[in-house]
């Protein structure tokens, strides 16, 4: 076990590289330069000047030593300045955005998983009846909806119609004045939306999964044993059947997180929400370089801690892996 | 049609919800080849006297901001999703097959690289690499296909190398390879075809996510670009006039929806027709 662990931690390091690597690469194969963002805003800016700010931000130098320079201060946690007119360090500004867009997904992750796993395991046991097709339908919607546009006719309808929910920001104007119990109630009040229409839309594939799971688990023989052999089927879904179906759930938790982390860039944008997503946007729009690829690189090594996390999980669960036989 | 094509389609038709998403399918493919012979309208005839007008029965979806037609717009608008829907998720097959039949084929240390490419792929959260991407290019919605491509490969690379890996130790193919077939001919031949059904079902569900990303993208103003009609761009301005023009949101919105929903039931419906033991 010791030994799947250590190895498997070994196996981050290459897989960092190669996500710097593609980060780099993606950065780099797109024509124009920030410089020229930044130049174009004023004519008069000559050629020496221009060539001065190349040279301050290492752009004149070949690929492959900016990408050395790049890397060597990665290693050390520091993805540079930003090129934004405050020209803070990018470890700063997403720090102070991670927070947020964290424990959004988070939250949304949890839900969907406490939500998606007994709808899957209800259609399962109620396979081909109108509950199954109904479950069916309503997951399938959640799939099929543009996210941005739910978010829309929510804002439009909770929001400005009914007046019921606040529809931007995380918390009301003035609001750290409130006693905690009203803040916090501020705060949930703003992220109901966003949460629960992530949620809603991430819903289908794993209730699926947990679906078809269940059903290959129910046509195994030792279920068949169970039953005849006068096991309560209470009994032999909840405790024979589910115990199994629900191992390869675990690993799917790591490969949700970048759909979710990515998907934060529409809800942040549209909800006016200050987390990752945002800045990710703000970044990309006027091409600050470092904030985008930090941010990358930040995006995907989360998602890489997260697998790292759900195998480990996994290989607790699975008593083949935990005696040491996988 | 051979006997197991026809016991194919037999599951398939068998299947309500997949037959009404195939059924569709077609009509928006059909709207959207004759867009011109349906509609009076010009989609980017601007029209000053006709500005946000509630549906009507001369405009059916009412008019935007421009006032222009927007049903026209809509079935205009489906001429891009679909263009998007079917090249991006062409170019992911392609790359996801050839990664994947190599991959599996001569395992060992290009199989172990290839894999360790679609390992890290995958941990980037697929729509920051595209936004990185799109906003730096000059708006194009063929850069918008090739990037959507470029990102959604690694899910057929897995399952094709998967495939290969079963089928590489069959008897028929050692069978070939005892006669003298070159690898070539063993990978084209007799592998590639035998792979190539669990590539459709992701192909049809790729092409549904394709079509909201683009969508997305369009929303966000770095998709296609106006006047071209598109349905995330028709949103773009839905969200502007929400308070006085619902028919602007509600109706791409809802080609959105229903096209992206047909996909995958489509999708869903061949995998279950492909593989009896999950029907139902």
């Amino acid at each position: 076990m010791a030994n799947y662990l250590l190895k498997r931690v070994l196996m981050l390091f290459p897989l960092l590289i190669g996500i710097t690597l593609i980060t780099f690469t993606v950065i780099h194969l797109a024509p124009g330069e920030p410089v020229e963002m930044q130049t174009a805003m004023s004519p008069k800016v000559s050629a020496a000047s221009r060539a001065r700010l190349r040279e301050f931000y290492g752009l004149d130098k070949p690929l492959h030593v900016q990408y050395g320079l790049w890397l060597s201060h990665l290693a050390r946690f520091d993805f540079g300045r930003s090129f934004a007119p405050d020209n803070r360090q990018v470890t700063d500004k997403i720090v102070e955005r991670i927070p947020i867009t964290i424990s959004l997904n988070v939250i949304a992750l949890i839900l969907e998983f406490g939500l998606a796993i007994p709808i899957g395991i209800l259609a399962a046991v109620h396979r081909d009846t109108l509950l199954d097709r109904g479950i069916s339908v309503f997951v399938f919607l959640g799939f099929a909806v543009p996210t941005f546009w739910l978010a829309l006719l929510c804002m439009y309808f909770f929001g400005v119609k009914l007046s019921w929910l606040p529809i931007s920001g995380i918390h009301s104007l003035g609001s750290e004045r409130l006693p905690a119990l009203a803040r916090y109630w501020d705060v949930a009040k703003h992220l109901l939306l966003p949460v629960a229409i992530a949620t809603f839309g991430s819903l289908a594939g794993l209730s699926r999964y947990m679906r078809s799971t269940m059903l290959e688990v129910l046509s195994q023989d030792y279920i068949t044993t169970a039953r005849a052999k006068g096991v309560r089927e209470r009994a032999v879904i909840y405790k024979h059947a589910l115990k199994n179906a629900l191992l390869p759930v675990i690993t799917l938790l790591g490969f949700s997180l970048p759909g979710l982390i990515g998907g934060s860039v529409i809800f942040e944008t549209i909800f006016a929400i200050p987390g990752m997503g945002q800045l990710f946007y703000q970044g990309v729009m006027s091409r600050d370089y470092p904030l985008v690829m930090g941010i990358l690189v930040i995006g995907a090594g989360l998602t890489l801690l997260g697998n790292l996390l759900a195998d480990f999980c996994y290989a607790f669960a699975d008593p083949r892996i935990r005696h040491g036989r996988g | 049609m051979s006997e197991p094509s026809k016991e194919f389609w037999k599951r398939f038709a068998g299947n309500r919800f997949a037959t009404a998403g195939l059924m569709v399918i077609v009509i928006l493919f059909l709207l959207s080849i004759c867009a011109a012979f349906i509609t009076p309208y010009d989609p980017d005839a601007l029209d000053a006297w006709h500005v946000l007008l509630p549906p009507t029965s001369a405009h059916w979806f009412g008019t935007d901001e421009l006032g222009r037609d927007v049903f026209t717009r809509v079935i205009f608008g489906a001429r891009v999703s679909l263009k998007v829907g079917f090249v991006a998720v062409g170019i992911a097959v392609l790359i996801g097959t050839v990664v994947g039949l190599f991959a599996g084929f001569y395992g060992g240390w290009v199989d172990t690289l290839l894999m360790r490419v679609v390992d890290i792929m995958l941990c980037f959260p697929t729509f920051f690499l595209i936004l990185a991407v799109i906003a730096m290019l000059e708006p194009s919605i063929w850069y918008i296909m090739i990037i959507i491509g470029l990102t959604g490969w690694m899910g057929v690379a897995r399952l094709v190398r998967a495939e290969v890996l079963s089928l590489k130790s069959r008897d028929f193919v050692l069978a070939a390879r005892v006669l003298g077939a070159s690898d070539r001919r063993i990978i084209f031949r007799h592998i590639l075809p035998n792979a190539l059904s669990p590539v459709l079902v992701s192909a049809t569900l790729g092409v549904a996510g394709a079509i909201l990303t683009e969508s997305a993208l369009s929303f966000l103003g770095i998709g296609v670009q106006p006047p071209t009609p598109s349905w995330g761009n028709i949103l773009t301005s839905g969200k502007d006039y929400i308070e006085f023009a619902w028919w602007l949101s509600l109706f791409p919105g809802v080609a959105i929806l229903i096209t992206v929903l047909s996909y995958n039931l489509v999708g869903e419906g061949i995998r279950d027709a492909l593989d009896p033991r999950r029907q139902g």
